[in-house]
């Protein structure tokens, strides 16, 4: 069997409009292996949205491929699942109904599927919630809506879109390490784009660093660190974090401009 | 509430009751004022300070309300003028509504049609009215029509507008998860625009009233519209007066109901 689950293959993306053409993307190629976690940083508007969205199959690249598994992505896939920037948890359907909401679209409502998704409510706490409107839960409640949402269509991989962007510092650093517990429990494999280096380094097994647009792979840096068990809070007190910080910093080769 | 009453503060006690008050008074001064309105006009019109044959005045707008019910004709005029309007209202609200998702879903359709949209938009809409009674006669389906001319395209304009301005990452959202065009608008488009057409809704109901009521000028068989421009054409400002009001008052009526129906509709999600 092989290992790697997602093929990224000489991608490039050019945007078409009435005022010229972008190119947002070009030759990007990288693989993902089973169950690993992938970050991609890079910096704000190079391409990582656009990239994202063509591993999923949403739009189609002007140039190369991308495989999972053996299949060539040509439209989006029942093995992807997708979180975006915000939960965008529906404020007319309740929790339940929001969650529920990839299988009703997939038609794909059986009771099995329910049961699972009753099963993801009561092991991440939002179970006594399933009846309340997304306004009544805090922010990390909406986001572990979210994230169970993407579950419920038992995706293989996960594509993680600044997934945690929209929420206050605090916040976010519960939620990264909830949910990175979550994904690793369930045994998914992840590609997560950010613009946090911390955050990159904190929760990947691997960090692709994309150059400013249009987007190329710049370098790869394997992340490892020797704590017995890795969440993203113990990472970042391990001694080699910094290190990883600094050099992954330096090749992101931010300029703050005056 | 009244449970909860005994545990609050001083201060809490203190606002509640300011509110109150102030509730209270807002209502005996709304009261207040329509008394003094009708009973200035009343005096005014009883010492000859006003000339109540163009001003008419509130003893004889009773009269002629009670001489209406007399013969019967008071329900008559009201329940046509009524029925045409919730016709025009709720007709105008689908065609309006079903010609938006259209458009919505074929972008070249509206593209094409935009100017068509925008010149019937401009177009005095009362000038169409001796087409209709051309084509369709004199009776209520051409007021109808009249009223349906003023509000279709504005509520085509308006509800079109709501769905073309939802938000894209919600559509992305249910994109993700391999919905078709028609399960984009059922689960996102659709459900998130419904406060924006209950809005469309609202703006629907006054112009329906102002079609109804031009289409009634026009066609002058029936209906207050009638009574009005019949009541100003053998100079009887009495008749006059009591439409107005009666339209008035059923005109709030009907809008109040819209309102009723935004809360359900929209309260059920709260609660
Ligand atoms: N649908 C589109 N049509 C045209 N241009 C687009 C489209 N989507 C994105 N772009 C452009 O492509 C470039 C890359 O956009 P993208 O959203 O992928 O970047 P990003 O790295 O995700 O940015 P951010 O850090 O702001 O999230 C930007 O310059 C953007 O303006
Ligand atoms: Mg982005």
């Amino acid at each position: 069997m092989n290992k790697e689950i997602v093929n990224v293959i000489g991608v490039g993306m050019k945007y078409q409009s009435p005022n010229g053409e972008i190119n947002a993307v070009e030759d990007v190629s990288f693989s993902v292996e089973r169950g690993e976690f992938v970050s991609l940083v890079g910096p704000s508007g190079c391409g990582k949205s656009t990239l994202l969205s063509i591993i999923s199959g949403l739009i189609k690249p002007t140039g190369g491929k991308v495989f999972i598994g053996d299949e060539e992505v040509v439209k989006t896939s029942h093995k992807v699942g997708y979180m975006l920037q915000k939960d965008y948890l529906f404020d007319w359907r309740t929790i339940y109904q929001n969650v529920i909401l990839g299988l009703e679209i997939r038609k794909q409502l059986t009771p099995e599927k329910k049961a699972y998704v009753m099963d993801l409510l009561k092991t991440y706490g939002l179970y006594d919630f399933k009846d309340k409107y997304p306004r009544q839960l805090s922010g990390g409640m909406r986001q572990r809506a979210a994230l169970i949402r993407t579950l419920a269509t038992s995706p293989e991989i996960l594509l993680l879109d600044e997934a945690f962007s929209a929420l206050d510092y605090q916040t976010r650093l519960a939620v990264t390490e909830d949910i990175y517990s979550i994904i690793k429990s369930e045994n998914k494999t992840a590609i997560m784009v950010t613009h946090d280096i911390s955050e990159s380094i904190s929760m990947s097994d691997r960090v692709i660093v994309l150059s400013k647009r249009p987007a190329r792979v710049n370098s790869i840096h394997d992340i490892k660190f020797d704590c017995p068990v890795r969440t993203p809070l113990k990472c970042r007190e391990a001694p080699n974090f910094r290190e990883y910080f600094n050099t992954i910093w330096k090749e992101l080769d931010v300029h703050v401009e005056g | 509430m009244s449970k909860d009453e005994k545990n609050l503060s001083p201060e809490r006690k203190a606002y509640l009751k300011k509110v109150r008050f102030l509730n209270t008074a807002t209502w005996i001064v709304r009261v207040l004022i329509l008394v003094m309105f009708f009973t200035v006009w009343e005096i005014a019109a009883n010492l000859k300070l006003i000339d109540s044959f163009v001003t008419s005045q509130p003893s004889r707008m009773v009269r002629t309300l009670v001489n209406l019910y007399n013969n019967g004709d008071l329900f008559r005029h009201i329940f046509l003028t009524c029925i045409e309007t919730v016709a025009g209202f709720i007709i105008g609200t689908i065609l309006g509504t079903l010609v938006a998702v259209i458009l919505w879903w074929s972008k070249f359709a509206s593209r094409v049609l935009e100017p068509y949209l925008v010149v019937l938009n401009s177009l005095p809409k009362v000038a169409l009215g001796p087409i209709f009674i051309i084509w369709i006669g004199a009776g209520p389906a051409s007021i109808i029509a009249m009223a349906l001319a003023i509000s279709l395209i504005v509520t085509i304009l308006e509800v079109l507008n709501a769905f073309l301005q939802t938000d894209e990452d919600k559509i992305k959202l249910v994109e993700t998860f391999g919905a078709n065009r028609l399960q984009v608008f059922t689960k996102v488009v659709f459900p998130s625009n419904i406060p924006a057409m209950i809005n469309a809704l609202k703006v629907n109901v006054g112009l329906s009233w102002v079609g109804v009521i031009t289409g009634e000028f026009l066609v002058s068989r029936a209906g207050l519209g009638y009574l009005i421009v019949y009541g100003g054409q053998v100079f009887q400002l009495d008749l006059v007066m009591t439409s107005v009001i009666i339209l008035a008052l059923a005109a709030a009526l009907m809008y109040q109901g819209v309102v009723w129906l935004q809360k359900r509709l929209t309260g059920e999600q709260i609660s």
